[in-house]
């Protein structure tokens, strides 16, 4: 693993300006913080939601965009193997609860001096060196279950991506102006 | 300009725009996409592999993230890794640039209900952080590279992610905090702990 263990530098150079961005808006936007993550999950603040539909909205046309003007070569789907993504993204939403930040969030929390997130971290290491002990397991197992190859919906639909992007900034925005005109009338 | 950069908070609306630019800038200029947590495997990776390498490269799941198809790895030290550990200076930049950096042990919010100690604040980090990457590895993904990236490229697997790691996380949330209650049940004495930091 050490042999060749640094990206080139222009690699290295590129994702430090993507983190540091990342970094930036994520504090910036207060979903660096534990009260705003796990009060979205208590339905007590929007702000997580917001950020992130408004992000994958805004990404979507830009990306799909790229793509329809041949400015981009392709996507970058992750694999639908449905029991691995629906099993753990429950066992994922309890362990977001209980730290109240995820991946990349208690990496930024750290850099506002969050302490229990760095604990966090510590922690995920752990766990990943775990999973990755328990990964023949699962690759035997559960990986096999609703295996559908990297697909979007728009494939799996059979229709133009645009559709499901209209789609979910009609409804972004439906459910942002829900939620400002509920805020307003309750103060 | 610069007063922008000064103000404590952003709206969500702009942030989450500014994600979804930064996402363009990846796809376009580095073909890349978001993401954060195959690092953590990178990373934990590395500290095995300095004590028993022999183990790490006869690992089914390194040898998927990190194999390189001539044998042997590819870097671990990659775009993904000079990300995250570039995430931790970038909200420190905005933190000291908004005046909301604190050094904060224990969150307000878990104060109220189980109280000021950080020992047990840290136990439950510990463990919640070691579920979050188990859960996350185990998904492909967690909420950057599912979330945002395979959200917006509309991916099966990313939103199958992310609707369920909703669904488990509202149910944590009602198990550890109650429903509806406010303050959260337990909350006794909990009041000079919520003043701080609101």
């Amino acid at each position: 693993m050490f042999e060749h263990y640094f990206a080139d530098p222009r690699t290295l150079l590129l994702g430090a300006i993507t983190g540091l961005v990342f970094g930036f808006l994520l504090q910036k936007g207060g979903v660096t913080r534990y009260n705003v993550i796990v009060n979205q999950f208590r339905f007590k603040d929007f702000t997580v939601l917001k950020t992130m539909l408004t992000a994958i909205v805004v990404g979507a046309i830009g990306v799909y965009a790229m793509l329809e003007f041949g400015m981009i070569k392709g996507l970058s789907v992750k694999g639908a193997e449905l029991a691995m993504n629906a099993g753990g993204g429950l066992i994922f939403g309890v362990g977001m609860v209980l730290l109240g930040y995820c991946p990349g969030t208690a990496l930024a929390a750290v850099g506002q001096g969050s302490r229990d997130a760095l604990v966090g971290i510590v922690g995920a290491l752990v766990g990943a060196a775990v999973y990755a002990e328990t990964y023949p397991l699962l690759a035997r197992t559960l990986q096999p279950l609703g295996n559908l190859g990297k697909i979007t919906f728009a494939d799996a639909a059979h229709v133009s991506p645009w559709w499901f992007i209209a789609a979910l900034a009609v409804g972004a925005v439906t459910l942002f102006v829900w939620l400002e005109k509920r805020k307003e009338a309750v103060g | 300009m610069l007063g922008y950069l000064r103000k404590a908070q952003w709206s969500p609306y702009i942030v989450g725009i500014g994600l979804g630019v930064l996402s363009w800038a990846t796809f376009y200029f580095m073909e890349k996409a978001l993401g954060t947590s195959t690092s953590f495997v990178g990373a934990a990776g590395s500290a095995i592999c300095a004590v028993a390498p022999e183990h790490v490269a006869g690992n089914a799941y390194y040898l998927k993230e990190y194999g390189a198809k001539s044998g042997g790895f590819k870097p671990v030290f990659d775009w993904q890794m000079a990300l995250d550990l570039a995430l931790i200076a970038g909200a420190f930049l905005a933190a000291r640039l908004g005046g909301t950096f604190r050094t904060e042990r224990v969150p307000t919010l878990w104060a109220s209900r189980f109280g000021p100690s950080v020992a047990k604040r840290y136990v439950a980090a510990f463990v919640g952080g070691f579920i979050l990457l188990f859960g996350a590895r185990m998904a492909g993904g967690c909420t950057s590279g599912h979330g945002i990236s395979g959200g917006l490229q509309l991916a099966v697997s990313s939103w199958t992610f992310f609707i369920s790691m909703f669904i488990s996380g509202v149910a944590m949330a009602a198990v550890l905090f109650g429903f509806g209650s406010h303050p959260a049940p337990g909350a006794v004495g909990a009041q000079s702990h919520q003043t701080r930091g609101n």
